[in-house]
């Protein structure tokens, strides 16, 4: 018994054994076979290609929770219809109505939201 | 095969009720312009008293609503349940009076502060219903969460922020408690159902005993009892003061209730194991509540005190139902007797608030009160009283029910303490009133006609349980778990 889980395992043990040389790899032959001469713009913080501009360390705009927020009235609107959905044919018209129910109160949350004015940019 | 659980919607219809309403009116909210959010708040009467005409007609009943198969209800009705949803109710419709030209003058018109006030109601009331470790653990969040934002609602002014903040983390912090509670009680007995609960714990298992002990943590934190009451004060300086009369009884009630529950319902057998521990924390509640209430100079920071110090008595029937069950008639005696005490004693407060700023707040602001508005001052001077405990007062019937209580129950030196320190109280409440009425200063009030009606509510029923408080007391020991038959699987 505990020989054949270990058996199972022992897959995932060998994977989890190579897995970082893959990564790690083209990172150490880079380092030994690459030329290096480096200078100020080579040693610059890589950001999307564009030059950096000021401190890294500011304050950004917090607007975007509101997003997050609203994101997760999808969010949990999808984690309770995929079981529902999943046990369609067993549930009856009982389950239909309390669906119906959950999304009118979860849109009625999303249209205040919006009416709002969270999903502004300002 | 999946089978619907038995449902029983009529348990719930008032909870129905209220939350169709808030969320139909959080839509109305909508189309209402700016500058006539009155009109919400008025409208919350709508969802508010159907709820309590069908809460009225529940009184007598029992029932259970979502019984799955065989198992036990997850929210019940009985006497109990409906005299506190009752209190609840009243609560809220005495606050939505309060209220309206309160956060009009403040500048906090907004219409979200009604309907999370309904949310809010709707989980002091399941907190009472639930027959469900899982179920309390909802309910109390549904309760806290709109009281924490409607604890920063006066979204400008720094003290607001940082009582919705204090109160916010200390909240999360007493339900992580409750919820490990919740945990251990599932790991000692395999449910979290009251009474599958009580059927299954076993008494000399330590699983159960650390769990009872989270359970208790997590309440002491929600009421207020020392040693866990450091939130109160700040919380209640900070809110608005009219979030802070419906939050100092609702939430506290609400507590009390699924206290109540949990003790009379999941744990009554081991009544001599957490006696000691409440008539510790209710000794301790009662000696700090009144003894810091005396330096404080800002009358809310005095009333969050002495709303520690009122959940020390309160807490003396709770101790006492350890050894008979009846004696839970008495605090909730005491909790309606103490809301239109609070209330009217809010109301007071309300109307001396000078709103720009957080003035009129001090004890001192009430010099000379009496020589402009002499029927506010007699109004201030008798919820006071009433909190003092003296003759012809709710309070005092209150406090001589509770005390009765412990006395029967043979917790002399507890309702010593009680007494002792219910004189040390009348210092700090007298304290306003002898400014009021024998100093002479420039205090004003502004008394709306909300204001006006929630004060003569709130004496007159002081005045009723002062004098008659036979047939109330009746009623709330009509409410206790000895006339209510634990429910039958299944029913």
């Amino acid at each position: 018994m505990t020989n054949e889980v270990l058996q199972n395992w022992q897959f995932i043990f060998i994977f989890v054994a190579l897995s970082p040389i893959f990564p790690a790899a083209p990172v150490i032959l880079n380092r030994l076979l690459g030329p290096q001469k480096p200078n100020a713009i080579k040693q610059q913080t890589y950001e999307c290609g564009i030059e950096t501009v000021g401190d890294t360390w500011i304050q950004f705009k917090v607007q975007y929770y509101i997003y997050a927020l609203i994101f997760v009235v999808f969010d949990i609107e999808a984690v309770f219809l995929f079981p529902i959905a999943a046990a369609w044919g067993l549930l009856g018209l009982f389950a239909v109505f309390e669906v119906a129910l959950f999304i009118i109160i979860l849109a009625v949350g999303l249209y205040y939201a919006w009416n709002r004015g969270a999903l502004e940019w300002f | 095969m999946f089978a619907a659980p038995t449902l029983n919607l009529w348990v719930i219809t008032p909870l129905i009720i209220l939350t169709v309403w808030a969320i139909i009116l959080m839509f109305i909210d909508l189309f209402i312009p700016a500058g006539k959010k009155q009109w919400t708040g008025w409208l919350t009467l709508v969802g508010l008293i159907p709820a309590l005409a069908l809460t009225l007609m529940q009184w007598g009943q029992t029932g259970g609503a979502f019984i799955a198969e065989g198992g036990q209800p997850m929210v019940v009705v009985d006497n109990f349940a409906t005299f506190l949803n009752t209190l609840y109710l009243l609560t809220g419709i005495l606050a939505v009076f309060i209220s309206v030209s309160y956060i009009r003058d403040a500048g906090l018109e907004r219409g979200e502060y009604y309907f999370l006030m309904l949310f809010s109601i709707v989980g002091m009331m399941l907190m009472g219903m639930a027959n469900d470790l899982i179920l309390i653990f909802l309910a109390l969040e549904l309760l806290s969460i709109p009281l924490y934002i409607l604890s920063g609602f006066d979204t400008g002014s720094d003290t607001s922020e940082e009582s919705a903040l204090k109160y916010f983390l200390l909240g999360a912090f007493s339900s992580a408690f409750f919820l490990f509670g919740i945990a251990l009680t599932y790991g000692a007995t395999g449910t979290t159902s009251l009474p599958v609960i009580l059927d299954t714990i076993s008494l000399d298992d330590p699983l159960a005993l650390a769990a009872l002990g989270m359970l208790l943590v997590g309440f002491a934190f929600k009421v207020g009892a020392v040693p866990f009451h450091m939130w109160t004060p700040d919380v209640y300086e900070g809110a608005p003061t009219s979030v802070v009369a419906f939050m100092s009884i609702g939430a506290k009630v609400a507590g009390f209730a699924a206290l109540m529950r949990v003790l009379g319902q999941g744990f009554p057998m081991w009544g001599e194991l957490w006696q000691p521990a409440i008539v510790v924390i209710s000794a301790l509640t009662m000696i700090v509540g009144n003894f810091a209430a005396v330096r404080q100079q800002n009358i809310k920071r005095m009333l969050a005190y002495s709303g520690i110090a009122n959940a020390g008595y309160i807490l003396i029937g709770v101790a006492a139902s350890a050894t008979d069950p009846e004696a839970i008639s008495a605090s909730l005696y005491y909790m309606l007797a103490y809301l239109f005490t609070n209330i009217g004693a809010f109301a007071v407060v309300i109307a001396v608030e000078k709103l720009d700023g957080q003035k009129g707040l001090l004890v001192e602001d009430y010099k000379g009160l009496a020589k402009r508005h002499l029927l506010l001052s007699l109004a201030l001077a008798y919820f006071m009283f009433s909190l003092v405990g003296i003759p012809l007062t709710g309070g005092f019937t209150a406090k001589f029910y509770v005390f009765g209580a412990g006395v029967t129950a043979g917790l002399y030196w507890l309702v010593v303490i009680g007494a002792i320190t219910s004189v040390v109280s009348a210092f700090y409440y007298l304290r306003p009133v002898l400014y009021a009425f024998m100093y002479e200063g420039p205090a004003v009030a502004r008394v709306s006609r909300g204001l006006m009606f929630v004060l003569v509510v709130a004496v007159f029923a002081t005045l009723v349980f002062g004098i008659f408080p036979g047939p109330w007391y009746e009623l709330a020991s009509q409410a206790t778990f000895g006339n209510v038959a634990t429910f039958v699987a299944g029913g």
